[in-house]
């Protein structure tokens, strides 16, 4: 199958603009867009630059816009895209070179919350903390963030002010303000519940849309604001 | 010129356990990985990690321990692998205290499952032994292992590939690395340093493994004189889907799926009539590969079936959703109703840099340390793992000698005064960076790998002969010799990916002809590593362990190091 792929280009050493070059390539309706890149990578141009890893959806390297909506190239197959593909870098944060994009603010927002259980270490048993399986599913869904940033580069606030701390960051809290072993939701409400926080949410559902694992985000969302009203931060 | 009390070049299971017990111990610690954080291998191991918690039904550790040293076919030190099996349950333990979401029994407990090899009193039945968070248990130990290196402020320098190692009179002071973003060479001078690199699936045409997992820390290491322990066996994973070789989880079997060949019938019950379609690896992948060619593939083709359809859709979406979601996304079907097309797919290397139990990289048969050098993970060879290693295992090997490396790496550098490193250190690989950039003419990279990962495939991989093997060796000297003329068009130095690919490529081919010398040498046939020309295990012979050497003159030398066995001797091999 024929395919003509678009990718928007910008490397600050050659030029001070970003462009866009046009690729024709030969490929398999069921190869993903990452095996595409990677013939043009190998074959036609070796300058272009993009993060990959594992290639099947799990590490998160190679979230990018793909036909005007974020997803990962390797959890896309060709068959779903089109002969006429566009692809360009996450928006939103700042273009160090093609589809590479500078993650140091995202994974900021996400370091802000605590992202790791907080427990009274003298309290601890010999063996497992128990923990029923209801417990355990009330915060399965938010578990599953791989944290390729998807769902915060898809969001309007966050486009249109970089300090909101965006839905991977909210993500991340809901996985443990809800997990009943954890001690620290007070802590991480409070810093949800302040400007940058949870509330300049405006539910536009982009991040659930764009969330490759998924996640009901803009729900989890709104889970942390009820949080923060009821326990009144 | 960056000084820390440790260095650990890897951040995937092993590397971030490690940083841990470092940073809990006190010491200035930094992670250099050539990714992003979360974004190495460990977090696409999906079914489970073995301990034997006895939460579902009655365990022991021995139980467990044999099942390691058989499941190895007896090439595994013992010494080590009693060590892994006894400290598995603290090592489960901890990640439940750090966070980690295991699925939990009705009484709150964690739970656990059936997994390949995995039995009760010395082989009698299957026994449920896996812990497991849904099919995603290496996400949630990679994301439990950041979020505590977050919370004890390790220091991480992330997009740093490293490409030296700085040794000052046979003590390992620091290392060399390149830093993606911009160009420039960085070293680290460190009292200890861990290599927790991963492995070299990417050797092969058909695996589950990354496109980052080239090799790359073991062969820095060899370069710098230490040998490589049993590069001759490489796992072949059995249910890789059909092509792509995307790994769906041995958890998949564990929860009752099963092999069909392409006349609907279960096949491993000739094979292996006690544990069926939960057999170890190596056996299952021949297996398929004897159905393939005694006619019995699917659609007269290279593939068998994996068929979940049976299960029913509640185990599907609560126990194995990711699996389900690979088989929809991948393959546009649905596993509830159709037979999913499989075949194995290059997924690990038992083999690796030689360690002792507390990760000290050792250099000989006698086991002499190289001060202030560790290694863990799947980069290392302990050795647990045999020539065989069983599921959920890579997982337990990471957890247990990755915090056992910490440990040691921590009480070292408390105990031992800096090694001054060098002024000159960066110049030898500043020069093998400029003549890669400066090169107008050459070959293409790409075009290298892609022989190359089509002649491991066809002459090292399930099956091997003699003949195959020698194929593969001289077909990988004549890529070396292309190698050395490889160009690299792209002439910036911010995110040159295309320089990375390129000395990537270098490790490859360097680990690549390791296997294949190991492989050629070894006339037997044990675990992973099968000989058609030499069936049969031969104790008298080869049970011993491969160091091979690179020699100054490019050469291989070979020595051997006698395998540790405490209490299990080698039994004939069966299930």
């Amino acid at each position: 199958m024929h395919v003509k792929i678009h990718i928007r280009r910008f490397d600050p050493e050659r030029s001070a603009k970003p462009y866009w070059a046009h690729y024709d390539v030969e490929v398999e309706p069921t190869d993903r867009l990452l095996d595409a890149l990677n013939y043009i990578k190998g074959h036609i141009d070796g300058s272009l630059a993009y993060r990959r890893s594992c290639a099947h959806g799990i590490c998160g390297s190679d979230a990018m816009m793909i036909n005007g909506v974020n997803r990962l190239a390797c959890k896309v197959l060709i068959k779903e895209l089109g002969s006429d593909i566009r692809v360009g870098p996450l928006t939103g944060l700042k273009v160090l070179k093609d589809l590479i994009v500078d993650m140091e603010p995202f994974f900021e927002s996400y370091r802000v919350v605590k992202p790791y259980l907080i427990v009274d270490e003298s309290e601890l048993p010999d063996r497992e903390q128990l923990q029923t399986p209801e417990q355990r599913q009330r915060f399965d869904d938010t578990t599953k963030c791989i944290l390729c940033g998807a769902c915060t580069t898809s969001c309007p606030v966050f486009w249109s002010n970089g300090r909101y701390i965006g839905p991977a960051a909210i993500v991340a809290a809901h996985r443990f303000i809800f997990d009943s072993r954890d001690r620290g939701a007070d802590r991480r409400l409070e810093i949800l519940g302040g400007r940058d926080g949870a509330f300049r949410c405006r539910t536009i559902f982009n991040c659930t849309e764009a969330c490759p694992r998924g996640i009901q985000v803009t729900r989890a969302i709104q889970e942390v604001k009820q949080a923060i009203v009821e326990r009144g931060f | 010129m960056h000084t820390f009390d440790a260095v650990v070049v890897g951040a995937g299971g092993a590397g971030l356990r490690a940083a841990v017990a470092l940073a809990r111990s006190g010491l200035r610690t930094a992670v250099l990985s050539k990714l992003y954080p979360t974004r190495s291998h460990t977090g696409t191991a999906q079914g489970g990690i073995a301990a034997p918690l006895g939460n579902v039904e009655e365990d022991q550790w021995e139980w467990y321990a044999f099942d390691t040293v058989k499941g190895g076919d007896y090439l595994g030190d013992q010494d080590a692998i009693e060590i892994l099996c006894r400290d598995s349950v603290e090592a489960i333990v901890e990640l439940e205290h750090m966070g980690l979401p295991f699925n939990r029994t009705p009484d709150g407990r964690i739970d656990q499952r059936r997994f390949g090899g995995h039995t009760r009193e010395f082989g009698k039945a299957p026994v449920k032994r896996a812990c497991y968070a849904a099919d995603r248990t290496g996400h949630m130990i990679l994301q439990t292992l950041y979020q505590q290196c977050i919370k004890h402020d390790v220091n991480f320098f992330n997009e740093f590939q490293v490409l030296d190692l700085v040794a000052v009179d046979g003590r390992a002071a620091g290392v060399v690395a390149y830093e993606l973003a911009t160009g420039e060479l960085h070293t680290f001078a460190a009292k200890a340093i861990l290599f927790a690199t991963g492995g070299f699936g990417r050797i092969f045409k058909v695996t589950s493994n990354a496109h980052s997992l080239t090799g790359d820390g073991l062969a820095i290491a060899w370069r710098r004189g230490i040998p490589l322990e049993d590069m001759e066996f490489f796992q072949f994973h059995p249910t890789g889907i059909y092509k792509m070789g995307i790994l769906l989880s041995e958890a998949a079997r564990g929860e009752g799926a099963v092999l069909r060949n392409g006349k609907g019938e279960r096949f491993m019950e000739r094979y292996a009539p006690t544990l069926i379609d939960l057999a170890p690896r190596d056996m299952v992948s021949r297996a398929m590969y004897l159905e393939i060619r005694e006619g019995r593939g699917a659609g007269g083709r290279d593939y068998v079936y994996l068929d979940f359809t049976h299960l029913g859709r509640d185990v599907l979406e609560k126990k194995l959703p990711d699996v389900t979601e690979f088989v929809r996304t991948y393959l546009g079907l649905d596993p509830a109703v159709d037979l999913v097309p499989i075949q194995p797919t290059a997924h690990y290397a038992m083999g690796g840099i030689p360690t002792d139990v507390d990760g000290r990289v050792v250099l000989d048969p006698e086991n002499t340390p190289m001060p202030g050098l560790y290694a863990a993970g799947e980069a290392a060879c302990v050795s647990v793992h045999g020539a065989n290693r069983l599921g959920t295992n890579s997982l337990v090997d990471l957890v247990v000698f990755g915090k056992r490396a910490g440990l040691h790496m921590a009480q070292f550098a408390r105990e031992s005064d800096p090694v001054p490193v060098p002024a000159d250190a960066e110049k030898q690989v500043a020069a093998r960076l400029e003549s890669l950039r400066r090169r107008r003419e050459g070959e293409n990279a790409a075009a290298i790998r892609e022989a190359l990962q089509a002649t491991m495939m066809e002459h090292a991989s399930v099956f091997r002969t003699r003949q195959g093997l020698e194929k593969a060796r001289s077909h990988i000297a004549a890529l070396k010799e292309r190698y050395g003329r490889v160009r690299v068009a792209d002439p910036s130095r911010r995110y040159n990916t295309e320089l990375l690919e390129a000395l990537e490529l270098g490790y490859l081919l360097d680990v690549a002809e390791a296997l294949v010398v190991s492989a050629l040498n070894r006339t037997e046939s044990r675990g992973a590593h099968w000989r058609e020309d030499f069936p049969n295990r031969d104790d008298a012979g080869w049970l011993k362990h491969t160091l091979l050497y690179r020699g100054d003159g490019g050469d291989h030398e070979i020595r051997y190091k006698p395998v540790v066995i405490t209490r299990f001797s080698p039994q004939e091999r069966k299930y």
